[in-house]
């Protein structure tokens, strides 16, 4: 039954990720930008514009420069919440590959960056007067899931252990369709179903500033309008 | 003329003044927060006759509900911007206090972020599926009267000035939100007079002002007339002259505006010098381009492909601007997409080019020379204009949009020196009367907005005893005319970047009047 409940729920909440990622990106990457908008420092060229991209993605740089505790709360939880998403590779390879071996004994460290990130930003949004009048019941959930959902990972590291070997006999079954019984140890369950709720909701809320980001027109934009005429499709229908 | 301006009585012998006189005041500073201060800011609203002439209904239309929401997903499935921006905020807090408005007036809806979510939460109860079911957990509400009236006092209060989008991690333009709004108060018949109206002069006289072409030539014939007692040369103020190269477009302002007229005839003294062949249009009389402040782009393209007529009609090779923000952003940004291709021009050339570009490439090639002396009652520093700092380019490297000035500034005056780093180039403070706010009904917000800028150049009046600021956009050098005196600058402590390059240029067999005073 809880083995049941746990292999349709995640075989719904990858759905949701991957199906609903999908028809979201595909709206950002087709509707039409019909006017040249980047701002500065813009790029002239591409190769000018992955590299901006690239270092807004790695480093955050904007936000560097535009508030250094928010910067230093959101990389700390960023980088840390990759470390230990790769991490968890381990659950769904079958043997490990090399490279998540070796960032096994980081991942644990990386798990405290990030909720010492999230504790941080949910305090800035508590406390600072601006943060409470612009945040909304979900900005402070979505921080509140996120720290629960590391809190209950770490009490099976270092409070109540699971039987690991099992939960990854159950993820590798889901994934060939061969479902294996789920250890029914309530921190396990608590961090799975949260995981679920997190992978269901990310197309429907902000998280999609994830994917949103790349599809920036101010950032991913080419300022050559001078040199190359932009026109989109209903622009041009104008013209007829 | 430029003679008759005297530097402010603080400044002796350009020597720095002997007692502060302000204390330092950080010009990012944001007032106290204070819910809904600003909440009785509302510009007046366009009369049905300024309404209709651009299409829109003439007053509220009785299903504007309806009407709105669809006008709001026509705009999200048109506008690549408004889609990713609306989905994409999570509300960080890195914008909050970079609004000039916002630091000003403390009204925290003037928060980039706050200004956006009166739109986003709109967005979010029709078009989302978390807001059509759980409302209150994701802040989402319905469109109601109250709303739309907030959308309108609020997005009146954005000069789309784009310093948010500079600090945003996504590049978050709330620009481009406060246009799709004030395109929704259009078509459901909530149009803002200042715009409206000038829009509709535009379409209809050829410029911003209403000034029909009689008026214009003989005001430009009283130029050259100026002109010539000052420097003993006919020097020309053409108009509409078939064959000529250069099209020069400029701002209304400049026919009737101090300072912008100094800059006028700065381009023209910058013409006769190189021996150009230009003219001017009555019909393309005006560069500035309001369609971009109501975010419509049927109108923005209308104004536009008035002036690519124009450029047929003389034949010129070339269309050069003259200094004016808003319409730089139109024209560097925009005008190939709204009314290219201009294969029809010399393609040596940019098209368009900017004032400042043309006056820059003769400095370099040493065509124009100047005489900096006649500049030395100035201690001057130079306002980035927002929308030529954040919205447009110059030159052919990225940021020769704040060097291209600041260098025909020091080619052209001994003492200039710019502001505090983190109020100029892209992160540079907005005058507080773009974006269509430049309006005596809402003169309040747009002192309050000025205040960041104006703090700065009151630090740099006590650092190093700047007397006057250079700005190239219209709406900046008439706004500063306006708030300064609050600050202890007289009125004329603005001027046009040009104006500078007309009281130093060299002009071949000119009289020097400064050599005729010594006779007498």
């Amino acid at each position: 039954m809880l083995t049941s409940f746990y292999a349709v729920l995640f075989y719904l909440a990858t759905l949701s990720l991957i199906g609903g990622l999908g028809i979201r990106i595909y709206q950002f990457a087709s509707t039409p930008a019909p006017l040249k908008i980047p701002t500065p420092s813009a790029a002239r060229t591409l190769w000018g514009v992955a590299f901006r991209m690239f270092r807004e993605v790695a480093f955050f740089e904007t936000l560097f420069r535009s508030n250094k505790w928010i910067w230093f709360f959101g990389i700390l939880f960023h980088a840390g919440l990759l470390l230990v998403v790769l991490r968890h590779l381990r659950y769904f390879t079958q043997p490990v590959w090399f490279w998540v071996e070796l960032i096994q004994p980081f991942g644990i460290y990386a798990g405290f960056a990030m909720l010492i990130g999230l504790t941080g930003l949910l305090l800035r949004r508590m406390i600072l007067t601006a943060m409470r009048y612009i945040s909304a019941p979900s900005d402070y959930l979505m921080l509140i899931l996120l720290i629960t959902i590391g809190a209950s990972g770490y009490s099976m590291k270092f409070g109540a252990h699971t039987d690991i070997v099992a939960v990854k006999q159950f993820f590798l079954g889901l994934m060939v369709f061969d479902w294996q019984p789920i250890p029914a140890d309530l921190p396990l369950l608590v961090h799975l179903l949260l995981v679920a709720v997190l992978m269901i909701i990310f197309p429907f809320s902000k998280l999609l500033h994830a994917p949103g980001i790349f599809f920036s027109p101010t950032l991913n934009q080419v300022d050559n309008a001078r040199e190359k005429r932009h026109i989109v499709a209903w622009a041009a229908d104008m013209e007829k | 003329m430029p003679e008759t301006i005297n530097p402010t009585n603080r400044i002796h012998n350009n020597n720095r003044p002997a007692d502060p006189v302000t204390p330092y005041l950080d010009p990012l500073d944001m007032a106290d927060l204070v819910p809904g201060c600003m909440s009785q800011s509302h510009s007046y609203e366009a009369s049905p006759v300024h309404q209709e002439k651009l299409g829109f209904p003439g007053e509220l239309v009785d299903d504007w509900h309806d009407k709105a929401i669809n006008k709001m997903g026509d705009l999200v499935s048109k506008y690549k911007s408004l889609r990713v921006f609306l989905d994409s905020c999570v509300k960080c807090g890195a914008c909050a206090d970079k609004c000039h408005y916002g630091m000003g007036t403390g009204d925290p809806k003037n928060m980039p972020v706050a200004r956006q979510n009166l739109f986003r939460s709109v967005y979010r109860r029709y078009f989302t599926t978390a807001g059509k079911y759980v409302p209150a957990l994701v802040g989402a509400r319905d469109l109601t009267i109250e709303v739309l009236d907030e959308w309108y006092s609020y997005f009146h209060q954005c000069s789309q000035c784009r310093r948010c989008s500079v600090y945003c991690p996504y590049g978050i333009d709330t620009a481009e939100i406060s246009m799709a709004a004030r395109e929704i108060l259009d078509t459901v018949g909530k149009g803002q007079k200042y715009c409206n109206e000038i829009i509709g002069k535009v379409h209809e006289v050829g410029n911003n002002l209403g000034m029909p072409a009689k008026a214009m030539k003989a005001t430009l014939e009283d130029f050259e007339e100026d002109l010539e007692d000052e420097t003993g040369l006919e020097i020309k103020m053409p108009l509409d002259i078939k064959g000529a190269d250069i099209l020069l477009v400029t701002p209304s302002a400049d026919f009737f505006a101090e300072p912008h007229i100094d800059g006028l005839l700065g381009y023209a003294k910058v013409f006769h010098e190189a021996g150009a062949s230009w003219t001017m249009s009555t019909t393309a009389s005006e560069a500035a381009n309001f369609g971009m402040f109501i975010g419509s782009y049927e109108n923005m393209r209308k104004v536009s492909l008035r002036i690519r007529k124009a450029a047929e009609e003389l034949g010129v090779k070339r269309i050069i601007f003259g200094e004016c923000g808003h319409a730089w952003r139109v024209a560097y940004s925009f005008l190939n997409t709204l009314a290219g291709p201009f294969d029809f021009l010399d393609s040596r050339y940019p098209v368009p080019q900017h004032i400042c570009e043309y006056t820059w490439d003769l400095i370099e090639r040493d065509i124009i020379k100047f005489d900096k002396s006649k500049n030395d009652e100035y201690r001057l520093t130079f306002h980035d204009s927002c929308n030529v700092a954040r919205g447009s380019g110059m030159g052919d490297k990225p940021g020769d949009q704040f060097e291209i000035p600041r260098d025909i500034l020091k080619a052209t005056c001994n003492h200039y020196f710019d502001m505090e780093e983190n109020t100029i180039r892209k992160e540079t403070v907005c005058c507080g009367g773009g974006g269509g706010l430049l309006t005596d009904d809402l003169l309040d917000l747009r002192k309050k907005g000025a205040s960041p800028r104006m703090k700065a150049l009151s630090n740099a009046r006590e650092e190093n005893g700047v007397t006057h600021m250079a700005a190239i956009c219209a709406i900046c050098k008439s706004q500063f005319a306006k708030v300064m005196p609050g600050y202890d600058f007289e009125i004329d402590s603005i001027l046009s970047v040009h104006q500078m390059v007309s009281n130093a240029i060299i002009l071949t067999g000119a009289i020097d009047p400064d050599e005729e005073d010594d006779d007498e």
